[in-house]
C-alpha cells in the first residue's frame, strides 16, 4: 500500500550535454568535469563509480542543482536544471538530519514544504516511509539517540517521502559498518522495484555500484571524463556476496585500474 | 560512608557565617564598616516588611528585562543580517565588535543628555550592553551553521524566510542563547552601575537603594542590596537560562 498523497509522477529522465565544471583553487584552475554526455533513463538506477577526485560528487551537486555547470546543459525531462528543487531529492553521505527535529519531524520536513497536501496526508505519507525503512517505532527519538545506520534510514525515508522524481545518494553508506551497509542494500533494491524511481547513486564502491545499479558509469580522474559504462543485467534482489556479481565487479575493477595504470604512465 | 552533596556547602556557610558573625560581636571590627550577617539580615527584613526593597528590586527588574527585550530583538535580525551580506558585516559587524568592548555605562552621559534623567536613558544604557553581545553571538553562530543542513534543506525547497526560521535559526540557537546569556550578563552590570552613577526621577531602584546607603553610612544596606543583586543574577541563571540550556543540551545530545 502506499500513501494516497502520491500520485503517479511521469518517471523523468536527466540528460547531460557536454557539462562541464571547474574550481578556481590554490593551485589554479582545475577542469573537475570535462565534457560529460550521459542519459539517465526514466527508473533507471545509475551508479557513478571512480577514484577519488574524478568529480562524482561534483556531478552529483550539478544534478541536484546545489552547483551550476560552466559548460553545457543539464536537463530534467524537458525542464533545465538551475537550482535546488523538490523533484530531487539528495541522500548525503552523513545523514544530513536536523537535530532539532524528531524522526517523524526531519521526515515531515519536506512533505510540509508540498503546499498541495494536507497535514493528515503528509502525516500518511511519512509514517508509511518510515515504516517502509523499518523505523515506524522511532517516530519520537532524536536523531542522536539513533545508530549511524539508523539515521542514514530515516535520511532515505526523508528524501523518498516528497516523492521526488529523481533521487540522487551521495556514498550515503559509506560511513556504515558491513552489517548495516548490507541492510540497506536490500532496503534500497526493495525500495527500487516497489516504487520504481530513477536514481544516481555516487560511490567508490564497486561492489556496491555492481550490486545496486542497473548501469555503473566509470569515471576517470584529471579532468573528470566517462570512462566506460557497464552494463549490469542480474536479477534483482541482487546479494553482495554473489558470486556472479563478484566477477563483474573484478572486470570494472580491472578496467579502473588500467585505466589509472595508463594515466600514471603518462604522467612519467 | 558517602554524604549528601548539600553537607559540605551547608557546613562551609554556616562556618563562615558564624564566624563573620562572632568577629564583628566580639568587637574585632567596627560595625558600622562591617555589619555582622544579623545586622544585614535585620535590615533585609525590615526593608521586605516597608515594601521599600520589593519595590526597588522591581523597579530595576522592569528596566532590565524591557532593556534585554528591546536589545535582543534589535540583535538578533541584525545580527542575522551581519552574517547574510557582507558589506554589513564589515561595517556594523566590525562595528558591534569594537563596542561590545566598550564598558556599556560609558553610554550613561550621552543617554541622559538625549533622554534626560528618565526611564528611556536607563533602558537605552541596558539595550547598548544587551545589543552588541547578541549581535555578534547571533553572526557568528549563523556563520558556523554546517553547510550540509543548508544544502539538505534546500534540495527539499526551503529556502529564503523558511530557510531562515526552520533550518539557520534552528542550527545556531545554542549560540544565540549563550550570546543572549552573555548580554545579559553585560545588561545587568551596566544597570546597576547607571543606578548608583545617577538619579533617575522616575522610580528608585536597587542601584539607587544601594548607593543610598552609601551616603546614610548604612553598610547593612549595601551589603544587603549587594546580596540581592547577586541573588537576582543566580535566579535569571536558574530559572531562565539553565534550563534553556539543559533543554538544548538534551534534546541535541549534545
Amino acid at each position: 500500500m502506499s500513501p494516497t498523497s502520491d500520485k503517479p509522477n511521469p518517471l523523468a529522465a536527466l540528460t547531460l550535454r557536454n557539462v562541464t565544471k571547474r574550481f578556481n583553487g590554490a593551485a589554479g584552475c582545475v577542469t573537475a568535469l570535462d565534457d560529460i554526455t550521459l542519459d539517465v533513463k526514466e527508473g533507471e538506477f545509475l551508479v557513478l563509480v571512480g577514484p577519488s577526485g574524478c568529480g562524482k560528487s561534483t556531478l552529483l551537486s550539478l544534478l541536484a542543482g546545489l552547483d551550476q555547470v560552466d559548460e553545457g546543459a543539464i536537463r530534467l525531462g524537458d525542464e533545465p536544471v538551475r537550482s535546488p528543487g523538490r523533484d530531487r531529492l539528495v541522500m548525503f553521505q552523513q545523514d544530513a538530519l536536523f537535530p532539532w527535529l524528531n524522526t517523524l519531524e526531519n521526515v515531515m520536513f519536506g512533505l510540509r514544504l508540498k503546499p498541495d497536501l494536507t497535514e493528515a496526508e503528509r502525516l500518511e505519507s511519512a509514517r508509511y516511509y518510515l515504516s517502509l525503512v523499518g523505523l515506524a517505532d522511532k517516530e519520537k527519538a532524536r536523531p542522536h539517540e539513533l545508530s549511524g545506520g539508523m539515521r542514514q534510514r530515516v535520511a532515505l525515508a526523508r528524501s523518498l517521502a516528497p516523492n521526488p522524481r529523481v533521487l540522487l545518494m551521495d556514498e550515503p553508506f559509506s560511513a556504515l559498518d558491513a552489517l548495516t551497509r548490507d541492510q540497506l542494500y536490500r532496503d534500497i533494491q526493495d525500495i527500487f522495484t516497489k516504487r520504481k524511481k530513477t536514481i544516481v547513486l555516487v560511490t567508490h564502491n564497486i561492489r556496491e555500484a555492481v550490486c545496486l545499479g542497473d548501469r555503473v558509469v566509470l569515471l576517470s580522474p584529471n579532468p573528470g571524463r566517462v570512462r566506460q559504462i557497464f552494463d549490469i543485467n542480474l536479477p534483482r534482489p541482487r546479494r553482495i556476496n554473489d558470486p556472479e556479481l563478484a566477477s563483474l565487479a573484478a572486470e570494472v575493477t580491472d578496467a579502473l585500474s588500467s585505466h589509472l595504470s595508463r594515466s600514471q604512465e603518462g604522467l612519467a | 560512608m558517602k554524604l549528601p552533596r548539600f553537607v559540605i556547602p551547608t557546613l562551609v556557610a554556616v562556618i563562615f557565617l558564624g564566624g563573620w558573625e562572632w568577629f564583628v560581636r566580639v568587637g574585632h571590627v567596627n560595625d558600622v564598616l562591617v555589619p555582622a550577617p544579623s545586622q544585614i539580615l535585620k535590615w533585609f527584613w525590615d526593608s521586605l516588611l516597608n515594601g521599600e526593597l520589593l519595590s526597588a528590586t522591581w523597579v530595576t527588574m522592569r528596566r532590565l528585562i524591557i532593556g534585554f527585550a528591546i536589545g535582543a530583538a534589535l540583535g538578533v535580525p541584525l545580527g542575522a543580517l551581519c552574517a547574510r551580506v557582507r558589506w554589513i558585516r564589515d561595517t556594523l559587524g566590525v562595528l558591534a565588535l569594537g563596542l561590545q568592548t566598550l564598558p556599556s555605562v560609558c553610554w550613561v552621559p550621552l543617554a541622559l543628555l538625549w533622554f534626560g534623567q528618565e526611564e528611556s536613558a536607563l533602558l537605552f544604557v541596558v539595550v547598548m550592553g544587551t545589543i552588541w553581545a547578541v549581535v555578534i553571538a547571533v553572526q557568528e553562530s549563523v556563520l558556523n551553521v554546517q553547510p550540509l543542513y543548508l544544502r539538505a534543506a534546500m534540495t527539499m525547497g526551503s529556502k529564503s524566510w523558511h530557510l531562515w526560521l526552520r533550518v539557520i535559526l534552528p542550527a545556531a540557537l545554542p549560540g544565540v542563547l549563550s550570546g543572549m546569556k552573555q548580554g545579559w550578563a553585560f545588561a545587568w552590570r551596566s544597570l546597576m552601575a547607571a543606578e548608583i552613577f545617577v538619579v533617575i526621577l522616575t522610580g528608585f531602584g536597587l542601584g539607587s537603594l544601594l548607593h543610598a546607603g552609601r551616603e546614610l553610612l548604612r553598610m547593612d544596606q549595601v551589603m544587603g542590596v549587594m546580596t540581592v543583586v547577586v541573588l537576582v543574577g543566580l535566579l535569571a541563571d536558574l530559572i531562565f537560562f539553565a534550563p534553556l540550556e539543559r533543554w538544548l543540551r538534551r534534546s541535541r545530545g549534545l
